[in-house]
């Protein structure tokens, strides 16, 4: 049998501590790379919402992969692959179906912060069902972004885990009345109001909102119809509507009632002078798809819209990213989604650490800049409720099909037209 | 005044429709005592039938008549043969979650299929409205309805009037007679549910050029049918008729009076007052 010397021990031996020190390198390595953060994600994937929760999976899910892996985007995140701050680790979402349901949610998000033990959750769409399945979180100290829900009432609760992204209903309907005084300045005759709602958190907050604006800018609301979505008929709603002769209808309308409404306005051979919606079904593809031109004239509040792309770029580069991997454009909703999850994701970063606690505190500290974001936002930054001190909106008209930029009338891609023109001679 | 008629008209035009939508169910309930929970999952997909054949074959909604009806006649014969045969004698609650288990299978069926996307026929024929006096007359409201008096008539002529539809009537009234009188009440059965489905594809036919439809529509219609089944009468074919528009003319005249909010307030404040009057409903013996 060889013997080995001492020199040739030392050396094997040395060789040997190399190799295993590269090799634990190497498995610290594979085990960053495999190291997932887990995110609870609660949206309607079934349920009559379904097609808006289809669109905003999608804009998560890019959002996700920005963040995973490496470009040379100018959005939070986008360089690295993963998160640089916790060794490249990869976010890792978990969905749960809400249904559109406010229970449902409440018990989806216990379940995943439960039983998926995720570092966050981000959800829910709707206002109602944001509302409940925040409250799990709440519960259980676990941070719960926003990015969508514009219900003011969400941030009024001062919960110490909520945050949100994106404009309430107050930032919202603002703009509606600050149009409609720029437009009086101008010389439009506007001073009577009708409302047109759902009746959930969402409709009703908002149909709220509308009403004590109303009184604080000097107009008459003359209609106030309130309905639960989805509605077999709307025909009841719309005669006592017309029959008060408005000058503006405002509308908070999810997308089976926001095709009905314009089938069952073009029936009736009438459209209001103005048709001033809080998006929602308004701004879901399918909605044009469905309805073609018909659909044209109705002026929305939008936090995002393609026409912007010519004075944000990053806006027209994510956008083509979204087309060449789903086929359509991003809509108002999903890019308010998509930067919620950069958001998330820039504030788990910056913990450095999947702890709620260290979560929430870089969620108090966040500092993105608006160069940063697809939206027209000066960044994103909270208030100690967890509202976007920077979430802003803009008004946008629907005219040949696209979503142009009409208010501020300096941001404008096109001119308003208002009042909109007769079925007859459109 | 034109504001009231103008509501009236819409009531009368939606009650129609709803009683065509319940029209099926009730003649299923009446004759095989079953409560189809997943009724309105079949006006679901009668309406993707009729959105895929406008939107693939360009067949309007007009000429899908012939196409739809009878697949959906097939279809509910079908789901008797595999479905119901099977659990015909079984306790109420086994039938009620075999119905619910249904309503879930077709629904997502349908989500799987066709997504979660919302469908709509958009420029077909039946668009559009006509005046009449000062009023408005919906084109594809007023076709719906006349199509839902048509088929009333219909169906009331065969039950009546041929043999078929006697035997029918008679496996309604006492299945176990009817068997001992010779009928094949098993056949009843199929038919019942075959007619059912049938008159359910017609009235998908018939709404799809005003509404929009997607996997969980059903929702928007379940209520109304069952409210309408049981305010009518439960199990009478003219019971859904009348119970439907009695819906229809009170959610939209008394909606548009006073406030279409509490529409549905009213439909089941007639609804209780109705029942507690006539416990069978306006028409039910």
């Amino acid at each position: 049998m060889r013997m080995m010397n001492r020199r040739q021990f030392l050396k094997s031996a040395g060789a040997g501590l190399l190799a295993a020190g590269s090799l634990d390198r190497l498995a610290r390595l594979a085990s960053a790379q495999q190291e997932t953060i887990p995110i609870g994600v609660v949206y309607p994937l079934t349920g009559s919402l379904a097609r808006i929760g289809a669109s905003i999976k999608n804009a998560i899910e890019l959002a996700t992969d920005i963040v995973n892996t490496p470009s040379d985007l100018d959005l939070p995140l986008a360089r690295d692959a993963g998160l640089p701050r916790l060794r490249g680790a990869r976010l890792r979402l978990v969905w749960a179906d809400s249904k559109g349901d406010p229970a449902t949610g409440r018990a989806e998000a216990e379940r995943l912060i439960e039983g998926e033990r995720v570092a966050a959750v981000i959800g829910s769409y709707q206002s109602a069902v944001t509302a409940t399945a925040s409250l799990a979180a709440e519960a259980k100290g676990i941070p719960f972004l926003n990015p969508e829900s514009s219900s003011p009432r969400l941030t009024d609760r001062n919960f110490a885990w909520f945050f949100r992204t994106g404009p309430h209903d107050i930032t919202f309907t603002k703009l509606f009345y600050d149009m409609m005084d720029d437009l009086k300045q101008r010389g439009r005759a506007i001073s009577r109001v009708a409302i047109l709602s759902e009746d959930t958190e969402f409709g009703a907050t908002a149909t709220g909102v509308e009403e004590g604006f109303a009184q604080r800018y000097g107009y008459n609301v003359v209609a106030r119809e309130l309905y639960t979505s989805p509605p077999a008929s709307l025909d009841a709603e719309l005669l006592r509507i017309r029959r008060v002769n408005p000058d503006v209808v405002f509308g908070q309308n999810y997308l089976v009632d926001a095709v009905l409404i314009i089938r069952s306005l073009k029936e009736m051979r009438w459209f209001p002078p103005a048709f001033v919606v809080h998006d929602a079904g308004w701004v879901v593809p399918d909605y044009l798809q469905t309805v073609g031109n018909d659909g044209n004239y109705i002026i929305t509040r939008v936090s995002w819209a393609l026409g912007m792309s010519g004075r944000k770029p990053l806006v027209a580069r994510v956008n083509s990213l979204y087309r060449q991997r789903y086929g359509t454009d991003m809509d108002e909703t999903n890019a308010r989604s998509f930067t919620g999850l950069l958001a998330l994701a820039t504030a788990i970063n910056q913990a450095g650490s999947t702890r709620a606690e260290a979560i929430r505190g870089a969620l108090h500290d966040l500092r993105i800049p608006g160069r940063q974001l697809i939206m027209p936002w000066a960044g994103i930054e909270f208030d100690a409720h967890g509202q976007n001190k920077h979430a802003a909106g803009l008004m946008a008209q629907i005219l040949n099909k696209e979503y142009k930029v009409v208010w501020p009338f300096d941001l404008a891609e096109t001119d308003l037209v208002w009042p909109a023109p007769a079925w007859e001679r459109r | 005044m034109d504001f009231v008629l103008q509501a009236a008209l819409n009531g009368v035009l939606l009650g129609l429709v709803y009683g065509l939508v319940a029209l099926g169910l009730s003649l299923i309930w009446g004759v095989t005592d079953i409560v189809n929970l997943a009724h309105a999952e079949y006006l679901m997909l009668g309406m993707y039938a009729t959105y895929w054949l406008w939107a693939l074959a360009h067949i309007d909604p007009l000429y899908a008549i012939p196409l739809v009806v009878p697949a959906f006649f097939l279809f509910g014969y079908v789901t008797y043969r595999v479905l119901i045969r099977r659990i015909l004698s079984a306790p109420m609650v086994s039938q009620i979650f075999a119905t619910f288990g249904l309503l879930f299978f077709l629904r997502y069926s349908a989500f799987a299929a066709f997504g979660p996307n919302v469908r709509g026929i958009w420029g077909s024929r039946l668009e559009g409205s006509v005046p009449l006096g000062g009023l408005v007359l919906s084109l594809p409201k007023g076709a719906a309805a006349l199509a839902a008096l048509c088929t009333f008539a219909g169906l009331w002529l065969f039950l009546n009037r041929t043999r078929t539809g006697k035997a029918l009537q008679a496996t309604a009234q006492d299945h176990r007679v009817a068997q001992t009188l010779g009928i094949d009440t098993e056949q009843m059965f199929a038919l019942s549910w075959g007619i059912g489905i049938g008159a359910v594809g017609v009235a998908a036919v018939f709404l799809s050029p005003f509404y929009q439809t997607s996997p969980a529509i059903g929702d928007a219609f379940l209520l109304l049918a069952f409210s309408s089944v049981v305010l009518g009468g439960f199990g009478t074919v003219s019971g859904a008729l009348v119970g439907g528009l009695c819906i229809g003319l009170v959610e939209n005249v008394l909606g548009a009076l006073i406030a279409p909010t509490f529409k549905l307030l009213f439909v089941f404040v007639v609804f209780i007052a109705v029942l507690l009057v006539r416990p069978a409903g306006l028409v039910g013996k």
